[in-house]
Formats: structure tokens, C-alpha cells, sequence
């Protein structure tokens, strides 16, 4: 088990305040001039030596993702860093313990990383349905402004940086980076074309970096404890700490961070208290939030939870999301309410996916009850191949994915179903064939 | 389409809301919401904008709120934009009421991670309740969603009721909610079984030095 005081987020289940006095006793805010005297290229080439890669679910190096940023912004079109808060892919509910229970950490590393990619001021777009964590959040923002840690000459650094908070709405789609511009920008949450990509032409067409929270939270104490700390966590190139968030049927659901690469029993024996009904009672686990295929119980129980080591088994690290199912799961059903929740959160924009996901729910719920024919399985399995890759964004993929991984690993339950509702066994055998 | 949401009619909508206008209060609050965004760009608040008017709505009909068409125009007029572009705003994200809802909205949510923890009874038991999904009760009191999920995934199952969340629900406590909020009184948000937030059931694994002091761990750092 991870050591306590390797933990970044000490109040992460909030048995303490959030509020500044409290999180400057647990070390947030502690000389954050000195860190931003490293200067701009000094933070960029820590957090590139950290290892740290993007926690939104991407896993996209965050020190190279800066570096992308002009170097010289002009004066009409300054640098923008937006906070990724809009916590909706299912499973997921990290960054609503950093924003509700250590909300300083958030607004220190907005700084520094704004501070790092020449930005002039951050939106923390934060969902619309976080509506307590929100408040927190406007409170700790204040707070910070009139101690002077941000806005004009920050920590005294001489830089002026500002912190706006954004509430959305409720919409999926809007955790995507462009859509969540379009929405920063008051519009409807569709995503863009890339390219432009946003560090070329962002919010309101200036250089804009859009990082996940907890990305952006972490940066803090890895400077301060040196990056080499944070990358003697997990396997090379999966470096680092991590908060996981276990749900479904474990003994004892939980948010907990843990180093990387940590073994999926071991995650869930220390922490969860192990699997409802024994390790035997294991069906199948969605190791990264609903947009990654599952993985059947034999091959995930000792694998380790990283980016690549997912990757390996076909799936995926995502936000660390940990959906567990046992065996009195109906496994078509649970999939096929996700392709619902992919439905009904299309933003409408490519016709793949609008009406891809619809399609594809309707045959969905009629695989859970069986009332289908065996070969729809390969025809939904085309479908999907159909929509994926095929969007502007990556929501269309996220909707295609979960059914591969049910057709993958659970063909034969979804071909039982179907020859039990029309019968059971064989077709009656034709007279003539005799 | 039988679930689609009762609009009022157009005439008694402008008759009742037709001199819509921010009352003192919320006008400081729109100033301060504008003052987030770069000159020029005042369609950046629409969401805000439209999320504190369907807020006064609310405070003024008891209920959670709604956007009637003259509101929404109101805002429109405020950020400089024609009505359609923020129509289709309003129209687009799920958290703006189309339609007057009740007292309560009682948000459930379904997906998977909830669905696994026991949703259908939370929902069952909003149903023997007497609510009915995707309207209100006929004494106003409650209307009933289900949800897409609200992010709460180690505390499933849970509800969302106007700005609360409810957490770790099974049928009996879901039912207790919904009498005590029908009897008036304000249940206790956040978790119904006593966790903290999102902690192990039963107490912390990790990070028990701060259950009850505000531990620096930097001593430690090696």
C-alpha cells in the first residue's frame, strides 16, 4: 500500500476543511513564488521528468502538452489554460473530492501551470450538476484572491494570473476539450474540427491548454518533492500516483490513491475489502469509466492497473474508473444501459453517431431479452466498427467499445439468451432433411 | 410523443412572465457573472445567466425552476445575441427545465455504476412513492428524472433532489427522504449509512492520521 505521506491529496474524504488556512497547514501555498522562480521552461522540464501523463483519460504526456504553447503570446491574443472539471464519464468521481475537499491544491497548481505556459488567466469549467462542490470551489477561489495568491502579482511573483470559475450545464459531451471551449464560449457543447488544434486556436481563438484536475493538482507537490519522487511510482512510463474510484460489487466502494501500476487484487483486496461474494464471484470489470471495454474476471484479477498494462488487454486505464460486476450481473443489460447513457448524451452533430448510438441501444435491449436473431450479433458489431472512428470526437468510439468488449468476451451468453427466447435448443428439424 | 414535457401556453407564458427582470439581488450577481469574461465575449454567461434565471423562477413559483420563453429572451437580450442562440442552449443541456417541474426534483440516476449498486430500487421506490417519471405529482410536490451519471460512483446509489445529493440509498432510506421532504422537514444530504463522503464504509484504509487531527505529512518527506 502506497505510504501515507507519499499521498498528494491528504484530505481527499474531507474529515478536514477545505479552507486556506487549513490547506496552508498541510503544506498547500508553501512558498509557490520559489517553485515559480524554477521559470517557465524549468516547471515544463519537471513535469516532463515526472513522468506525469494526462488523468483525464487520455494519458497524454501534461509536460509536452504545455510545451505546445506559444512562447511569446501577443498581446491581443493572450494564452488560456481551461480546467477539464466536468467530471461525467460514469465511474468517475475523483476530481469532485479534490474540488469539494482540497480545492487549494486545484487553484495553486492553476497557477503554477498557467504561470508555466504563459497564460493569463485559467477557467476551471466545472459540471453544472456539482452544484455544493461548485460553491466550495467560488469560495476557495475568493479566498485565494484576497490573500493575494492569485490575480494581480501573484504570491508576489510579479505575475498577474487570474482564476474564473465556469459552471456548466449538464452534458456529457462537454468533457471534451473543444466542446467544452464551445460551451465556455456560451454555445451549445459540439465539438470542433481539430486541426486547429486548441493550443493553436482555443477559446475565443486564442492558444489555449485544456488539462484534467487532477493533472493539474499534482503539479504542486511534485515540484516540491522533486519529480524523480513522483516517477518511482508504477512502471516506466506509467509514472506516478493516482487516484482510483471503485464502485459496483465490491465490498466496500471507495476513492483512493494509490501508486500506479498497482495489481487490480491488490487494489481491491487492501482498499474494497475484496470482491462482493469471494474472487470467484468475479464476472467482468471496466477498468477506466464506461468508455473502455471491459475485461472478463480471469484476465484482469492480477493484471496491473496502468495505462499500458490495459492497454495490453485490450481495454483501457481511462480516469481510473473501476467498475466491478459479479456474477449476479446481467451483462448485456449493464452494457446496454451504458449505450443508452451514449445515446442520450450525442450532441447530434455527426450523423454516425446521433444515429448510431440510438440504433445501437435499440438492439442492445433487444439482445438483454433475447429477442433477436444470432446473426444481429455480427451485424451490431459492424455497426460499431461503423461509428467508430468515424466522429468528429471520440464519443462515437466510446459508444462502439463497450458493446466490442461484450461481443468479445460475452458472445456466448448473448447467443443463449437468443436461443432460449425463441424455444431453446435447435430449430425443429425439417422432414425432409431426415 | 407521450413523455414529451407540458409546455404552458404561449399567452399565459408571456402574461405571467413577460416582465421578467432580475430582482436586486440577482442583478449584483449577473454583473459579477459577466465580469468572468473578456469584454466582447458576454455570450460566454449564458449558461450562468440562464441557470440564475431559472433560480429566480424557481424562488418565485416554490419550485426548482423553469425557463419560460420570455426569460430566455430576457437573457438574450442582456448578452447580445439573437433568441435562437440561446434557445438552443437552453434546449441542449439537460439541467434547464423546458416545462414548470414541482417542489423537488428528484433526480435518479441509472447508469451502470448506480444501476449495479441498486438503482432500480431507489427508483421503485420513488414509483410506490407515487411520483411518476418524466412528470409531477399532481400536489406539485414532486417531479421525477432519471438521470445520466451525476459522478457520485463510490457512494451509489444516489439522487440528486434540486441541489443535494443523497448517497449510499437502498429502497427503505430513498422512502424516508421522500416523506420527510413531503412532510416538510430537510433530511440530512450526503450520505445515508454514514460515511464521511468517500471513504471505505466502516472507516478509512489510508490517511486515518486525518480523521481526526489536520495532519502535515511534510515531516515525513524524505
Amino acid at each position: 500500500m502506497l505510504a501515507d505521506k507519499d499521498r498528494i491529496f491528504t484530505n481527499v474524504y474531507g474529515f478536514q476543511p477545505w479552507n486556506l488556512k487549513a490547506a496552508m497547514a498541510r503544506g498547500d501555498w508553501d512558498k509557490t513564488k520559489d517553485l515559480m522562480v524554477l521559470g517557465q521552461d524549468g516547471i515544463i522540464d519537471k513535469v516532463k521528468a515526472s513522468g506525469l501523463r494526462g488523468r483525464g483519460g487520455a494519458g497524454f504526456p501534461t509536460g509536452m502538452k504545455w510545451s505546445f504553447m506559444p512562447k511569446e503570446p501577443k498581446a491581443d491574443r493572450p494564452n488560456f489554460l481551461v480546467i477539464n472539471a466536468d467530471e461525467s464519464e460514469p465511474g468517475s468521481c475523483k476530481d469532485r473530492e479534490i474540488i469539494r475537499h482540497d480545492p487549494h491544491k486545484l487553484i495553486e497548481g492553476a497557477l503554477i501551470a498557467g504561470f508555466a505556459m504563459r497564460a493569463r488567466a485559467a477557467y476551471i469549467y466545472i459540471r453544472g450538476e456539482y452544484i455544493r462542490e461548485a460553491e466550495t470551489l467560488f469560495a476557495a477561489v475568493a479566498e485565494a484572491y484576497d490573500a493575494g495568491l492569485i490575480g494581480k502579482n501573484a504570491c508576489g511573483s510579479g505575475y498577474d494570473f487570474d482564476v474564473f470559475v465556469h459552471r456548466g450545464a449538464g452534458a456529457y459531451i462537454c468533457g471534451e476539450e473543444t466542446a467544452m471551449l464551445e460551451s465556455l464560449e456560451g454555445k451549445k457543447g459540439q465539438p470542433r474540427l481539430k486541426p486547429p488544434f486548441p493550443a493553436g486556436a482555443g477559446l475565443y481563438g486564442c492558444p489555449t491548454t485544456v488539462n484534467n484536475v487532477e493533472s493539474i493538482a499534482v503539479v504542486p507537490t511534485i515540484l516540491r518533492r522533486s519529480p524523480e519522487w513522483f516517477a518511482s511510482f508504477g512502471r516506466e512510463k506509467n509514472e506516478g500516483t493516482k487516484l482510483f474510484q471503485i464502485s459496483g460489487h465490491v465490498n466496500k466502494p471507495c476513492v483512493i490513491e494509490e501508486a500506479m501500476s498497482i495489481s487490480f487484487r491488490e487494489l481491491i483486496e487492501v482498499h474494497c475489502g475484496g470482491i462482493r461474494g469471494g474472487w470467484d464471484n468475479l464476472l467482468a470489470v471496466i477498468p477506466g469509466g464506461s468508455s473502455v471495454p471491459l475485461v472478463p474476471a480471469k484476465e484482469i484479477m492480477d493484471a496491473p492497473m496502468d495505462f499500458d498494462g490495459l492497454k495490453a488487454l485490450g481495454s483501457g486505464l481511462g480516469t481510473a474508473a473501476v467498475i466491478v460486476m459479479d456474477k449476479s450481473t446481467d451483462i448485456v443489460r449493464a452494457i446496454s444501459r451504458l449505450s443508452y447513457f451514449y445515446k442520450h448524451e450525442s450532441c447530434g452533430q455527426c450523423t454516425p453517431c446521433r444515429e448510431g448510438t440510438g440504433w445501437m441501444w435499440r438492439v442492445m435491449e433487444r439482445m438483454r431479452t433475447g429477442d433477436a436473431d444470432i446473426s444481429e450479433i455480427d451485424t451490431l458489431y459492424q455497426v460499431t466498427k461503423q461509428v467508430e472512428g468515424h466522429t468528429i470526437c471520440a464519443l462515437g468510439d466510446a459508444a462502439a467499445w463497450p458493446i466490442q468488449g461484450l461481443i468479445k468476451h460475452f458472445r456466448p451468453e448473448m447467443e443463449r439468451r437468443i436461443t432460449e427466447k425463441n424455444g431453446g435448443g435447435l430449430s425443429p428439424m425439417m422432414e425432409a432433411a431426415e | 410523443m407521450a413523455e414529451a414535457p407540458q409546455i404552458p401556453d404561449e399567452a399565459e407564458t408571456r402574461a405571467r412572465w413577460g416582465a421578467f427582470a432580475w430582482t436586486d439581488d440577482n442583478q449584483k450577481k449577473a454583473n459579477e457573472i459577466l465580469g468572468r469574461y473578456p469584454k466582447g465575449r458576454e455570450q460566454s454567461a449564458s449558461l450562468p445567466l440562464l441557470d440564475l434565471a431559472q433560480r429566480q423562477v424557481g424562488a418565485e413559483t416554490q419550485t426548482q425552476g423553469w425557463l419560460p420563453v420570455p426569460v430566455i429572451e430576457f437573457v438574450a437580450r442582456i448578452i447580445g445575441v439573437p433568441y435562437m442562440r440561446v434557445y438552443e442552449v437552453a434546449t441542449f443541456y439537460t439541467m434547464f427545465n423546458m416545462a414548470p417541474v414541482g417542489r423537488y426534483h428528484v433526480q435518479v440516476c441509472g447508469t451502470t455504476p448506480c444501476l449495479l449498486a441498486g438503482s432500480d430500487d431507489v427508483m421503485a421506490a420513488c414509483k410506490n412513492r407515487g411520483l411518476i417519471k418524466g412528470a409531477t405529482t399532481p400536489d406539485g410536490l414532486f417531479t421525477l428524472t432519471e438521470v445520466e451519471c451525476l459522478g457520485t460512483c463510490a457512494n451509489a446509489p444516489m439522487v440528486q433532489i434540486n441541489d443535494d445529493n443523497f448517497e449510499d440509498l437502498d429502497y427503505d432510506r430513498t422512502t424516508v427522504i421522500l416523506e420527510a421532504l413531503a412532510a416538510g422537514q430537510v433530511p440530512t444530504p450526503g450520505s445515508t449509512i454514514g460515511r464521511k463522503s468517500s471513504e471505505p464504509a466502516g472507516g478509512p484504509v489510508a490517511l486515518k492520521a486525518m480523521v481526526d487531527e489536520n495532519h502535515d505529512y511534510r515531516g515525513e518527506w524524505a
